[in-house]
């Protein structure tokens, strides 16, 4: 049976001599130049071109934008994805925040040509301060990942400079995002796991015992992923400071929290945030990010460098910091989303970003207390920007009804699946994160669908487990997919 | 109220009655009253800007950054090329934009098949087997090319080239510092040739040699010095790493096929913005056998349960939210967008368009040095070596002097080097584009030739012979 194709590989179009451009020609004295081998020494030009695809521009233009069209996003459908902060991207921060001045700008202008971009940085800078309770901020991370990085490394550091070279362990939930592990690792410490308390939180017997000498930091999210507030906060990072260690706060779940406790105050060293998630720059398909880190006076001198300054008439880079981790990015992070986070804060203000929080946590607990009703909700407190809750009701009139199952049905009602299966400690977990820009009839209509796919798990299950319907494709094997991956158009008949 | 919440006040009191609560604040009550009081800002407005007020601000912020008047030579591993309208219209659709990562294939067909397309042109480009979907830059690249390279060899020792960017060197040295587990050496291709290299460094404890070709002077690795480092890769059972400009990759063979095992480099060049240095994206390319080593994410080619073809993120076993700590890496993104930028810049530009925009640039770089250095005084740092679209240029006077009378002509001139390497105090690093006109070429030289000129009438000879003195430190 041939199989069906949703879009031929562009590769497959192409038109030998077809043209997508055109460029200009070497318009000066070309003596000497007119053949490659006048100017690139014999055996490092190319033998053959490269099989790029050639095609005029309207062929090119028509596949990209029919790809496009098999997307979900945001500016299409809902999407509840926890942990995930998929809110409403504004247009006039991407417009904006792409104005010829900044796009054509080179990293390694002058100073004093750069002056209104290095503004944008040094005040995004203070506002970020000024959200979390932070002292200073870097904003060269390029992603939450690389800001937990850059943040593990200045606790590194700071021990290293304290002469307490036998803090080796980090310890971190079983509840935590899969990169704090990943993150501390790669910066050469142990990983300690806590086991969560029945609350989902921090267990306050199982810290003391595993508080240690040893012991460099913590690392939580707070609220924590299934969305509760760490009610014992203060005592927890009293505990870890009298232990000796350090605070890290993921700030992945910062969304929940503008404007009603700052992290700082909380008793934490240092954070990152999440720009695509709190403060809506665009998730691209997967990226980019940016991954501002801020931190207490205790850390801020191994920040990286260069960090953006003002002398009281010029903005400048500065350099000045001589026990510096160093630099973690080419150049100085990625700006086009500093100049749209900095729209963004400036469009709110300090009020609005307080509204943002509490819009996020009453959309959540709305959702919440309208979905206990059908599904299973193992932790049913006031949650924060998100809450979790489970397939288990609805396995239990089919036993093949699971997770995966049902957020897969959600697709055909145009709306993206929860994240789920995640934090691990709940089994069969959907983490569902409405954020503050869904209106109250998204969120009735969510409800109503999640009634229908509760419905259909009892009288219909044929229909969720064949799940989804209407979507450009069907349900994808992806263990057979990885048992023989084929990863490149041209050597795809040769993959082993 | 606010620019972007939907709610009415009348929302959030239905709501709120919905629940059975009384106010909104009860769902504050499980936060330390401690914590929630007295909360204050020391730079944030409490009120925001409307829509007209944030258009005016930023519009008043970006012209302030007034280098666009001027015409740019600047390089340094970002580049002012020329990025087709189409670019722009494509990735400014909101379907790509305001997507999630594809983890649910079934809606997001549209990214997954852009990144393969950008995963086969990599591999096509770097003449190797695999890419992946990008990590954060070139930067992060090399750096994770390193890492990759210890973790197949076991080996810990880094062999970098001094002529690698300083940036990236920076990045290299921040992550091998916190990891602890690599040593890094140095070695300068300008004072020593491949063969030195082998005799300074006979250990066998090597995990990588890490190059850049065309090199941050803009010089290239010939073939010969290919085969070298091949050989000696070979002997000790290290891994070549090399960091390309793909653009440069239109015209030059691919290091894939010149003994590179992984290729790595920065995809700015293709039909993404300079913006201040960021967002770009890191690609990356292998063999087929360093596959399971490889980080970041994949996208496979499959079919779906009713034989439809399609794509989907596969071997994630290798990633964090999985291995956790086991993770091959950290990263848990790829530059999607700026890989989407450069995807279908390259489908506009085709294998002819690529080559054609690669030499372009290089006939202006080679017209442009061939007129410099014929003035008294000036010389190409690097005579002996090949070059691409940038190049080094030796100065009878300080950078900073020439950069300075250029920027009075509305040219910004280039970089100086000493900021990078403090051995090279009067070198000009020049770089030229498809985008830099014949008329900005012929005004660089008239303005350049004026600088040297008043240099040559106001200097006295000592300071002249004291400059030639400090050329014949460069190599012969």
């Amino acid at each position: 049976m041939t199989a069906k194709v949703l879009e031929t590989p562009i590769f497959e179009k192409s038109n030998p001599g077809a043209r997508g451009v055109s460029l200009p020609v070497f318009g000066l004295d070309s003596t000497g130049l007119n053949r490659i081998s006048d100017f690139l020494p014999e055996g490092l030009t190319r033998k053959n071109l490269s099989r790029l695809p050639e095609l005029a521009q309207l062929d090119t233009i028509r596949h990209y934008v029919r790809l496009s069209q098999l997307n979900h996003c945001i500016d299409t459908g809902f999407y509840p994805l926890g942990s995930c902060t998929m809110k409403f991207n504004p247009k006039v921060c991407d417009l904006y925040g792409q104005l010829d001045g900044f796009t054509q700008l080179h990293p390694l202008t002058p100073e004093s040509l750069s002056q209104g971009a290095l503004e944008v940085m040094y005040r995004l800078q203070q506002y970020l301060a000024d959200v979390s309770g932070f002292d200073r901020v870097t904003l060269q991370p390029a992603a939450g990942a690389q800001g937990e990085l850059v943040g593990m490394m200045m606790v590194k550091a700071y021990f290293k400079k304290h002469q307490q070279p036998e803090r080796t362990q980090v310890l971190i939930p079983d509840a935590a995002h899969g990169t704090n592990p990943a993150s501390a690792a790669m910066c050469g410490f142990e990983v300690i796991e806590l086991k969560s308390n029945r609350e989902g939180g921090v267990d306050l017997d199982e810290l003391k015992q595993k508080l240690s000498p040893k012991t460099a930091a913590l690392m939580l999210t707070n609220p924590n992923t299934l969305g509760l507030f760490e009610r014992d906060i203060l005592e927890i990072t009293r505990l870890v400071h009298d232990a000796g260690g350090l605070m890290y706060y993921d700030g992945a779940n910062l969304n929940a929290v503008m404007g009603q406790a700052k992290p700082a105050l909380m008793g934490f060293d240092v954070m990152h945030i999440n720009t695509h998630k709190t403060f809506a720059t665009p998730h691209g398909g997967g990226g980019p990010g940016s991954g501002p880190v801020a931190v207490n006076n205790k850390l801020a001198p191994f920040l990286p460098k260069p960090y953006a300054d003002f002398d009281g008439s010029q903005y400048f880079l500065n350099n000045d910091l001589p026990d510096s981790i160093g630099k973690v990015k080419a150049f100085w992070g990625n700006f086009e989303m500093m100049a749209r986070a900095f729209t963004y804060i400036s469009a709110y203000g300090s009020e609005g970003l307080a509204r943002v929080s509490q819009d996020a946590v009453l959309n959540a607990n709305y959702l919440k207390e309208k979905l206990k009703t059908m599904y299973h909700v193992p932790y049913d407190l006031t949650c924060k920007h998100e809450f979790v809750m489970t397939s288990q009701r609805q396995k239990v009139t089919d036993p093949h009804i699971n997770t995966m199952a049902i957020v897969k049905r959600l697709m055909d009602f145009g709306i993206h699946p929860p994240t789920v299966y995640f934090p691990l400690i709940v089994a069969e977990c959907i983490m569902i994160e409405p954020t503050d820009t869904e209106s109250k009839e998204t969120l009735d209509r969510f409800i109503e669908v999640m009634s229908e796919i509760d419905r259909e798990c009892r009288e219909t299950p044929d229909v969720i487990l064949n799940a989804p319907h209407t979507t450009p494709i069907g349900k994808v094997d992806e263990v057979a997919a990885a048992r023989n991956p084929d990863l490149n158009y041209f050597s795809a008949a040769k993959a082993d | 109220m606010y620019n972007f919440l939907p709610h009415t006040a009348e929302d959030r009191l239905n709501m709120v009655k919905a629940m059975g609560l009384s106010s909104e604040t009860q769902l504050f009550d499980d936060i330390p009253a401690s914590l929630r009081h007295g909360i204050t800002y020391k730079y944030l407005q409490p009120e925001g800007l409307s829509e007209l007020e944030l258009q005016e601000r930023l519009k008043q912020l970006a012209t302030q950054n007034t280098a666009g008047s001027y015409s740019s030579f600047l390089g340094g591993g970002a580049y002012h090329r020329f990025i087709p309208s189409a670019v722009n219209t494509i990735a400014s659709r909101s379907e790509f934009y305001t997507a999630y990562t594809p983890y649910q294939p079934e809606v997001s067909q549209g990214t997954l098949q852009v990144v393969y397309e950008f995963q086969t042109m990599i591999a096509e480009l770097t003449g190797l087997d695999v890419a992946n979907a990008s990590v954060y830059d070139g930067a992060s690249a090399v750096t994770e090319a390193a890492l990759m390279a210890a973790r197949i060899t076991k080996h810990s020792k880094l062999l970098v080239s001094k002529t690698l960017h300083p940036d990236y060197r920076a990045v290299l040295n921040t992550y091998t510092e916190a990891l602890e587990a690599l040593t890094i050496d140095t070695f300068d291709p300008l004072k020593s040739t491949v063969e030195n290299l082998i005799e300074t460094w006979p250990t066998d404890d090597v995990a990588a040699v890490i190059i850049q070709h065309p090199d941050f002077l803009g010089c290239l690795t010939e073939a010969a010095s290919f085969n070298a480092l091949r050989a000696y890769c070979d002997a000790r059972g290290a891994l070549l790493i090399v960091s390309s400009d793909p653009v440069s990759l239109g015209v030059l063979e691919p290091p894939g096929r010149l003994g590179a095992d992984i290729v790595v480099g920065d995809i700015q060049p293709l039909g993404n913005n300079l913006s201040f240095g960021g967002p770009y994206g890191g690609y990356m390319a292998t063999r087929q056998k360093y596959l399971r080593q490889l980080p970041g994410r994949l996208v496979g080619r499959t079919l779906d349960k009713n034989n439809t073809v399609c794509y989907t993120l596969t071997l994630q076993t290798r990633e964090q939210h999985i291995r956790r700590e086991k993770a091959t890496s950290n990263i848990c993104t790829n530059q999607a967008l700026n890989v989407l930028k450069a995807t279908v810049y390259m489908a506009l530009m085709g294998p002819k368009g690529l080559c054609e925009v690669a030499t372009l640039s290089m006939q202006r770089a080679h017209y442009l040095a061939s007129a410099l250095s014929k003035l008294p005084g000036v010389s190409l740092l690097a005579p002996e070596r090949a070059f691409g679209f940038e190049f080094a240029l030796s100065l009878p006077a300080p950078a900073e002097d020439c950069l300075t009378w250029m920027r009075a002509q509305n040219i910004l001139g280039g970089l100086s080097l000493s900021a990078y390497y403090p051995e090279y105090p009067n070198t000009l690093l020049i770089a030229t584009t498809e985008v830099n006109t014949d008329k900005e070429i012929t005004h660089f030289i008239d303005v350049f030739g004026t600088w040297v000129e008043s240099f040559n009438l106001s200097h006295s000879k000592k300071e002249a012979s004291g400059a030639l003195k400090a050329k014949e430190t460069c190599p012969s």
